[in-house]
């Protein structure tokens, strides 16, 4: 599954599956492999774009040093 | 030429070696007097304080960036390199930059200083530069968490890219302490994971208030600053000294929202493109698949029918070796077969009787006869 963290990762392997299957020179098994893992990026990718909202988060520093987000409104 | 005598080239050319060696750019205050510029586009000009003067030339190359031409009278700072003028045995200055000694002129002469350091370490080396990221999704922002700034950035981005994250790293953008926030806000970023990107910015203001972009702490922080960074200082023309440390400079932070992240609208075109190649590449495999399931085919008949037919042969000689066999030939070369009333086939002379019908089968039909003798 596409997450925003991995949207660009996923993007590229898609973009790299679209040329494998341009090319020769393999299985019909793996071809179809392919395929149906590049229509399951394109959807899950779509449905990100579609379904996402702009996440805003408050970045502070706690007194130990540690860092914390939280939500936050614009 | 008498042993120990110098002549005057040689003495004013040596006097022009020590005094070049001895200094280097150096910024010198004083009131300009007797301006002149000639054809030549160059400016000569003395300055002079209470006790002393020196003669000044500032050659086209150089005076043509500054704005304002200098009067009479007009105190300025100089950034000047010392020298002897040989023809004339005269002491002058170079004059390479000169700026008015107003509180924007000492400001510009410490930016002018901070500008040098970054160039001698290198940060100012245009191969620093690092690409932008073209699917930015964790972005820190550094800036002011109630000015402008951040609300044009959170609309821009919320529009194109609605995948992105911001963390907002807040710090005071003008004022006393403004450099110490921001130095301090953009060391936390180097501790957050995965960040794609920072845009460290404010919104336009007076030049006062855009300064501590100009301070060399700041620039240095975002020097270091381990991801690309998008430095936005709302101002049109000029240039601070963060925008030249940075990976990018953007001239407001909404330009830095457009330059940080996609447009949704070209991803989603991008896709379409992806799709419909993946589907094109498809349906090309599958009618490769489908000619090689034809020649398979033909192959799997081909070879069906070449069983068949050997088994038409072999039925062909089964047939005539059962043909052979088949008691019409035997018929056919002459010999018959008698059989009694019950049909059973007579082949000996014990199953004969005497007087007794035997039908005997020819070639053409059946014959009935009476057995009316029997061998001795």
């Amino acid at each position: 599954m596409t997450d925003r963290l991995s949207f660009r990762a996923d993007l590229e392997r898609l973009e790299e599956i679209v040329r494998l299957l341009e090319g020769d020179d393999f299985d019909l098994d793996d071809a179809l492999e392919l395929f149906e893992e590049g229509v399951k990026k394109l959807k899950s990718a779509r449905k990100l774009l579609k379904q996402s909202e702009l996440k805003i988060k408050h970045l502070m520093e706690a007194a130990d040093g540690t860092l914390n987000a939280e939500d936050m409104d614009i | 030429m008498a042993e120990g005598v110098w002549s005057v080239a040689d003495i004013t050319a040596r006097a022009r070696e020590l005094i070049e060696r001895g200094f280097d750019l150096i910024w010198v205050r004083g009131e300009v007097s007797g301006f002149k510029s000639y054809h030549s586009g160059h400016w000569y000009f003395s300055l002079r304080d209470k006790s002393a003067q020196v003669r000044c030339v500032m050659f086209r190359s150089d005076n043509q960036r500054v704005t304002v031409k200098p009067q009479d009278g007009v105190e300025v700072f100089v950034r000047a390199k010392p020298t002897v003028w040989d023809e004339r045995g005269e002491f002058r200055l170079t004059a390479r930059q000169l700026l008015a000694t107003d509180a924007e002129g000492l400001w510009q002469i410490e930016l002018e200083k901070a500008k040098a350091a970054l160039e001698r370490d290198g940060l100012l080396d245009p191969s620093r530069r690092r690409p932008i990221p073209s699917y930015a999704t964790r972005i820190a922002v550094v800036t002011s968490i109630d000015g402008a700034a951040l609300r044009d950035i959170v609309t821009v981005m919320g529009r194109r890219w609605p995948l992105a994250e911001l963390l907002v790293v807040p710090a005071r953008v003008q004022g006393d302490g403004a450099d110490q926030d921001l130095c301090r806000a953009l060391e936390l970023v180097n501790r957050i994971e995965d960040v794609d990107l920072v845009v460290v910015g404010r919104g336009g203001g007076s030049r006062e208030d855009l300064w501590v972009f100009n301070s060399e702490v700041v620039a240095r922080a975002v020097a270091a600053v381990r991801v690309p960074i998008i430095s936005a200082v709302g101002h049109e023309t000029d240039v601070s000294l963060t925008d030249l440390v940075a990976d990018l400079r953007s001239p407001t932070p909404s330009a830095a929202g457009e330059a940080a992240v996609p447009d949704k609208v070209a991803v989603e075109d991008a896709l379409r493109g992806l799709a419909r190649r993946l589907g094109a590449s498809a349906s090309a495999r599958i009618s490769w698949g489908s000619e090689k399931i034809e020649r398979t085919s033909d192959r799997l008949s081909a070879a069906v029918n070449s069983l068949v037919g050997s088994g038409t042969a072999k039925l062909t000689t089964l047939a005539a070796s059962l043909g052979a066999l088949s008691p019409l030939r035997v018929l056919q070369r002459g010999f018959s077969v008698a059989r009694d009333g019950t049909g059973q086939v007579l082949k000996r002379v014990s199953d004969f009787q005497l007087g007794s019908k035997v039908n005997v089968t020819v070639l053409d039909g059946t014959v009935e006869t009476k057995v009316t003798g029997l061998p001795e």
